[in-house]
């Protein structure tokens, strides 16, 4: 690594808040000239925020944004990009049905006397596009090159103005294996080239394959800096999470091993391209199962296909000893399996309609359309669930949208109650609900358990899982690499697991 | 103020519009005895207003599953054809080889049998193929006239069938028979609706389609019976239509009827991708449609202006319906009453 580069970015003590939350307090960010700086930390760490107050999206309430020496305070994108930072972010936001050439250039065409100057602006796009070593008919529409090409066509776009700083957001989730080195060539070239560039990813081994430093934020504050090489996984994926690697003691949670019961839902080697390989998995009667990972790592993929609502396209999926082929979420539901899914408000829950029709929906829909539930019925169903899980305010004839989070989700728990399901998949259950709901859901699926319901249970809380799960599949990188059982499910082995190298 | 149901604006207008016909127009509210039938404004108002009243049942669970159904007033044409090619046996017409030999349960039968077909296909469309709903009908809703046309031979196909013309212009019990067949219609749907956990699904799938699949329902499912019951609704006001004029008119039957049918729904409440719908709104709606325009007929406005009228009563409903329209005039200083209504 080269010494001493001139700083070329320089955010001092920058705090954003929101009504309710500080999404930011008192981060500092450095970016010196040619180096490739990850920005890292879980969901809601702040990652999002500090990369659109450094370009123009948000306005921070303190600190200052120093580029170049120049202090700046930008009101909207455009004037970070007039000064010289260029964002690209995860989902490409270009214009498909337009040519290379008029994505690269909109909106800064060169023009002469009769409008746009064609020709200018496509020799300005083949040059972008050199720069990157890309030859491409800068003719033909965005939509017939592959999502990486596009990438790299939005990443020439940033380039096209004189960036000095390039951020990209997220740019290899939607990229394969090969086509993410390709993009990392291109940033290696740029780096070369003096550039700065931000790179945000959930992938740990692509932020040690490129990146030079990195900074890691947590619960919206700086946790600390570090070169890369000096920063071992382990020591990382801790400092993201928050726990000290270094108290290695197990904190002796009731895991109670019941490895008992024969299981009824068995994975062997189940994958689908793109979202999830190999998982290994099997559940029986009164079992939890906990699925750990980083964000991004396959969890809730996983979940996807054990519920019918994605297929598998590799590995074998029994159920009862049954090889399943085609599967859906009716299919599912029918044999017993229930998914409350990680966006509620996306997946989950029906707005507009009442709490009662929200609880009732799945029974209605299992009794099927012409067996309808009378209203006195309803009510007396609806009203028991709500009260046993403790949904506030008691008027289930309210709509759910008027809701918390929480007490949103209980009703959802609620609606699988009513069906009675073997196995529930709890996707990120406690996310966004205050800690007494927190509590009550815990406890439910203790209570539920004993009585031989089993569960799947997403959370990025480590504290949650060990509490909860007799066993753990540990994701990364959409792999399932490891599964833990009784004794062996601690904070730290599920730490190990997802830092390990993978080879 | 209590909340309002969707369909309280709508009711509230109806009600405006009665209000002033009783002070303005002489004679309104009055009924009429001659040959055991009751004739005056407001039974003329239910019997004309019996066709969008059909349309809009059906369209009203479109809707509210987040579609549209643009053809209804081509299926009209459609099953209008059918039943009168069945009845006056045209030569060159495709259906002249079936011969019902002038049953009026077979005829009913077949012509309701050709708007099943309708109904499926845009179904099929919208729920397999993944068409948009607008796209989808308006499919048939061009296509459907030229089939009619080509059902017809190209003609206006009249017939003398008395006993078939009294579905359309006879009484039953001193009032007309269209009436009484949107009274039952309509009572069937809302059985159907509330009655069975269709109205639900039907919420359910509008509200957010991804959380019904998730929940076991089959989005697919449902909006394609919303489809096949709008295409029978419509095949029912099709033939009513006929037998009212005694022939079948491939261009004319319907025109029209559709936009009728759709305002009327949004007038009555329901609003697409909401999760909420009102069978009875939608038949206020209907009702309140044809009121405007006999009373703008009978107050003797030029006929062109009945259109500009209506849209503007229209656009009122629609707006007070609106939360943020009206919180915009409590501000202002207004009466209008700030607590959002108009959730059920």
């Amino acid at each position: 690594m080269a010494g001493e580069r001139p700083t070329c970015l320089q955010l001092t003590g920058i705090g954003k808040r929101f009504p309710g939350v500080v999404a930011l307090a008192g981060v500092d960010f450095d970016l010196r000239q040619g180096e490739i700086h990850a920005l890292l930390g879980e969901n809601g760490a702040g990652k999002s925020t500090l990369i659109k107050v450094m370009t123009g999206v948000y306005t921070a309430d303190d600190g200052t944004v120093d580029l170049n020496g120049k202090q700046y305070a930008f009101k909207t994108p455009q004037e970070a990009v007039n000064a010289g930072i260029s964002t690209v972010y995860q989902e490409v936001n270009l214009l498909p049905n337009l040519s290379i050439a008029e994505n690269i250039c909109l909106g800064r065409e060169a023009k002469g006397a009769f409008g746009i100057k064609w020709n200018d602006v496509r020799a300005r796009a083949v040059k972008a596009l050199a720069r990157l070593d890309l030859k491409l008919d800068v003719k033909a529409p965005l939509s017939s090159l592959s999502i990486a090409l596009q990438q790299m066509v939005a990443i020439a776009r940033a380039l096209d103005v004189s960036a000095k700083v390039l951020v990209l957001d997220e740019p290899t989730s939607s990229l394969d294996a090969h086509e993410v080195e390709q993009l990392f060539a291109t940033m290696r070239k740029l780096r070369e080239e003096g550039l700065g560039i931000i790179f945000v990813t959930h992938f740990l081994d692509q932020v040690y394959a490129v990146s030079d430093r990195i900074t890691i934020l947590r619960n919206g504050q700086k946790i600390g800096v570090w070169n890369a090489s000096e920063l071992p996984r382990l020591e990382l994926v801790s400092q993201m999470i928050g726990r000290d690697a270094a108290v290695l003691e197990s904190q002796g949670t009731a895991s109670l091993t019941t490895e008992t019961s024969t299981p009824f839902l068995t994975f062997e080697g189940v994958g689908r391209k793109g979202a999830i390989e190999g998982v290994q998995l099997n559940i029986g009667p009164g079992q939890v199962m906990g699925f750990a990972g980083l964000l991004g790592s396959g969890r809730s993929e996983t979940v996807r296909l054990i519920f019918g609502a994605d297929t598998k396209d590799s590995g074998n999926f029994l159920l009862d000893g049954r090889t399943i082929q085609r599967f859906n979420q009716r299919k599912a539901i029918l044999s017993g399996i229930g998914l409350c899914p990680e966006d509620r408000k996306k997946e989950g829950v029906f707005p507009e309609l009442s709490i009662r029709e929200n609880i009732l929906v799945v029974y209605q829909a299992k009794r099927g359309w012409l067996r309808k539930l009378s209203l006195p019925k309803q009510k007396q169903m609806a009203g028991a669930l709500a009260k046993d899980l403790g949904v506030h305010p008691p008027d289930i004839e309210r709509p759910i949208q008027f809701l918390s989070g929480g007490n949103q989700q209980k009703a959802l728990l609620a609606r699988w109650m009513a069906v009675e399901p073997r196995l529930l998949l709890l996707d990120e259950p406690t996310r966004g609900i205050d800690v007494g709901a927190k509590f009550e859901i815990m406890s439910l699926v203790s209570k539920q358990r004993e009585e031989g319901r089993s569960f799947v249970f997403v959370s990025s809380e480590l504290t949650e899982v060990v509490r909860t799960c007799q066993s753990v599949l540990v994701m990364r990188d959409r792999k399932a690499i490891k599964t833990l059982t009784g004794k062996e499910i601690t904070e730290d082995s599920i730490i190990h697991a997802i830092a390990e190298d993978s080879k | 103020m209590k909340k309002l149901p969707p369909w309280g604006w709508a009711v509230i207008v109806l009600l405006l519009v009665l209000l002033f016909n009783l002070v303005k127009t002489p004679g309104f509210f009055e009924f009429h005895v001659r040959d055991g039938r009751i004739y005056g404004s407001l039974i003329d108002i239910l019997n004309r207003a019996t066709p969008v009243l059909l349309l809009s049942l059906g369209m009203t669970l479109v809707i509210a599953t987040g579609g549209v159904d643009l053809s209804v007033g081509a299926v009209m044409a459609m099953t209008g054809a059918t039943a009168a090619c069945l009845i006056a046996q045209p030569t060159n017409s495709p259906l002249s080889s079936i011969n019902v030999h002038q049953s009026i349960p077979q005829i009913i039968v077949i012509s309701l049998f050709v708007a099943l077909l309708c109904g499926t296909f845009n179904g099929m469309l919208v729920s397999w193929l993944g068409l948009q709903p607008i796209v989808a009908t308006l499919l048939l809703m061009v296509a459907g006239r030229g089939i009619a046309q080509l059902l017809s031979n190209g003609q206006i196909i009249t017939f003398q069938f008395p006993a078939f013309q009294a579905i359309g212009n006879g009484g039953t019990l001193g009032l007309p028979n269209p009436m009484w067949i949107g009274v039952i219609v309509a009572c069937l749907f809302g059985l159907l609706v509330r009655g069975t956990a269709l109205g639900l699904f039907v919420s359910a799938v509008g509200s957010n389609p991804i959380a019904a699949k998730n929940s076991g329902i089959n989005p697919g499912r449902v909006k394609m019976v919303a489809y096949v019951l709008t295409a029978l609704c419509a095949g029912i006001a099709g033939i009513i239509g006929t037998a009212d004029i005694q022939a079948a008119d491939a261009t004319n039957a319907g025109l029209n009827l559709e936009l009728d049918a759709i305002l009327a729904v949004s007038v009555g409440g329901t609003f697409s991708n909401s999760g909420r719908f009102s069978i009875f709104g939608s038949v206020v709606g209907a009702i309140l449609m044809q009121t405007l325009t006999t009373t703008i007929l009978t107050r003797g406005v030029s006929a062109d202006a009945t259109l500009i009228i209506k849209a503007i009563v229209v656009v009122t409903v629609c707006l007070l319906q609106s939360p943020e329209f009206r919180n915009l005039f409590s501000k202002l200083g207004s009466f209008v009453p700030k607590k959002s209504g108009g959730v059920a």
